[in-house]
């Protein structure tokens, strides 16, 4: 399988902009390509089991970038393919995303069962290797810590479906053990399953040590 | 296959929660029970007023302007007329157009609210405009001239009332759609496969409903506040029903000659009312809210 991104170009609030998509773009980067262009034809290519970091300086468009390939934005022009096609537009999208905040990603009013198992239920295996421990399930998002919601995050879209992993940032809030712990689940997840990952990270050591290729924006 | 995995969290869920090693009633009994005692109240009063017996505040020349006592706790007015058992009376009208006209305002609200997050640009900017119009003109001018049209009487105010309070719980209600439909979670619920009637049952509504129940409570005050002053101002209710706006505006006649107890004790009939209901509406917004309500 093969993730590509072609020629994509993209800028916030212009042509092309899904309404009501984009949770918190933020501010437009003056960075990067032309005017208000926060990425101007940018193409990259991931293969399944392949292990990309994606480096680049604050507001260069990395995160973009990310969810543009994940299908969370509509490019402006360009395209995106899975293995030459389109991404689904519904059902279980294969490009899933890990996002920078976890605590935004997962609804307040849920348990985190309910967080859990929304698309899927990962076996007791994957949960303690991931370090979540049973008695997390029957709490609600407000009482477990950053790093512990981001678990949760990543167990509910490790699903069968899956083939791509986007991560944005995802370790930046864990303390360092955690943060190896997860990587190496992650790893040895994506080397069982053949699946690619983007690595979006502002740590050059990470990025070498976790990635097989780095790209720069 | 997913089964196992499936029935081992529903398994976990299910065990007993551990008891916090805090004593007495926690918070949310606290508010439970506030509100509960609220609610109580406001049903004794809209139960007692509705089906009180007509005599209990007849006219009796014999005993008029009698101060408050042990057989007129809140004395008697001008016509003789037993002040407590009016004020009770009025209160439930209040409480009867209060319910009507936030149940009609607040259906209004939800549907525009939710409809302008949903359907597009135009519409949205449609609907805003009539908020702002509604919100724009002074409340009780725009009571008024309902009111006035539609020939005052309790028919001009519920209608007065119940069609110009959609405009903040509209406003509320589109806010809160807009945001979740652009938070993280719902859009990776879509992208985990989720259908658009799944998430709007199961992420959307459960956050819109509480919004919505909040938004009604705090509606009575301002509707049973709005309906006392409009028949106050004497665009209301006749002057022969028994209504706290009623009772307050023919008090004012005598208050100068000292009869005080005919506008205090309603006066403080009515604020404790809105109270109440205030505190209903806090209470609700704290058990509902993710960030309070749990704990």
């Amino acid at each position: 399988m093969r993730l590509e991104a072609q020629d994509v170009r993209f800028r916030y609030g212009g042509a092309g902009a899904r309404p009501g998509g984009g949770p918190g773009g933020g501010s437009v980067p003056e960075a990067g390509a032309g005017p208000g262009w926060v990425l101007d034809g940018v193409s990259l290519r991931i293969e399944a089991g392949e292990r990309v970091a994606l480096v680049g300086p604050s507001g260069c468009g990395k995160s973009t970038l990310a969810k543009i390939l994940a299908g969370y934005l509509a490019p402006a022009s360009g395209a995106v393919l899975l293995d030459g096609a389109p991404l689904p537009r519904r059902g279980y999208c294969p490009v899933q995303m890990v996002f920078q905040h976890p605590e935004l990603s997962v609804n307040p009013r849920w348990n985190m069962g309910r967080v859990l198992t929304e698309s899927w239920a990962p076996d007791e295996a994957l949960l303690r290797e991931l370090g979540i421990e049973r008695e997390w399930l029957r709490r609600w998002p407000i009482e477990l810590s950053g790093g512990e919601l981001q678990r949760f995050c990543i167990a509910r879209v490790l699903g069968p479906g899956t083939r791509f992993l986007i991560c944005d940032e995802i370790s930046t809030m864990l303390d360092v053990i955690t943060q190896a712990q997860i990587w190496q689940l992650l790893l040895r997840v994506a080397e069982e399953r053949g699946l690619g990952l983007l690595v979006i990270t502002h740590s050059q050591p990470l990025a070498e040590k976790v990635c097989t290729r780095i790209v720069n924006l | 296959m997913l089964e196992p995995g499936l029935r081992a969290v529903t398994a976990a869920l299910k065990k007993p929660v551990p008891r916090p090693l805090v004593k007495g009633p926690n918070t949310r009994t606290m508010v439970v029970a506030t509100v509960s005692a609220c609610l109580a109240y406001l049903l004794v009063v809209f139960f007692w007023g509705r089906f009180m017996d007509p005599g209990l505040y007849a006219v009796n020349y014999a005993d008029k302007f009698l101060a408050p006592g042990a057989g007129h706790p809140f004395g008697t007015d001008f016509m003789g007329r037993d002040m407590f058992f009016r004020s009770i009376r009025g209160l439930s009208t209040s409480l009867v157009i209060g319910v009507i006209a936030a149940a009609v305002s607040s259906v209004i609200g939800l549907a525009l609210g939710i409809l302008s997050a949903v359907v597009g640009k135009a519409f949205d900017k449609v609907v805003l405009w009539g908020v702002d119009l509604c919100m724009g003109l002074p409340h009780l001018v725009l009571l008024i001239l309902i009111s006035f049209m539609l020939g005052k009487g309790a028919y001009g105010v519920t209608v007065g009332i119940a069609l110009t309070h959609w405009p903040e719980l509209t406003r509320v209600v589109r806010a809160e759609v807009l945001q979740l439909r652009s938070s993280v979670y719902v859009q990776a619920a879509y992208k985990m496969g989720q259908g658009r009637l799944r998430v709007a049952l199961r992420h959307i509504v459960p956050h819109v409903i509480p919004v919505y129940l909040v938004g009604v409570v705090l509606l009575f005050p301002h509707a049973i506040m709005h309906e006392a002053s409009l028949t106050f101002l004497g665009f209301g209710l006749p002057a022969e029903t028994p209504a706290i706006g009623v009772i307050l505006s023919e008090a004012m006649k005598h208050i100068a000659t000292g009869k005080w107890w005919l506008a205090l004790f309603p006066g403080l009939m009515l604020v404790v009312t809105v109270v109440l209901f205030d505190l209903i509406g806090d209470g609700m917004k704290k058990l509902l809210n993710p960030h309070s309500g749990n704990l």
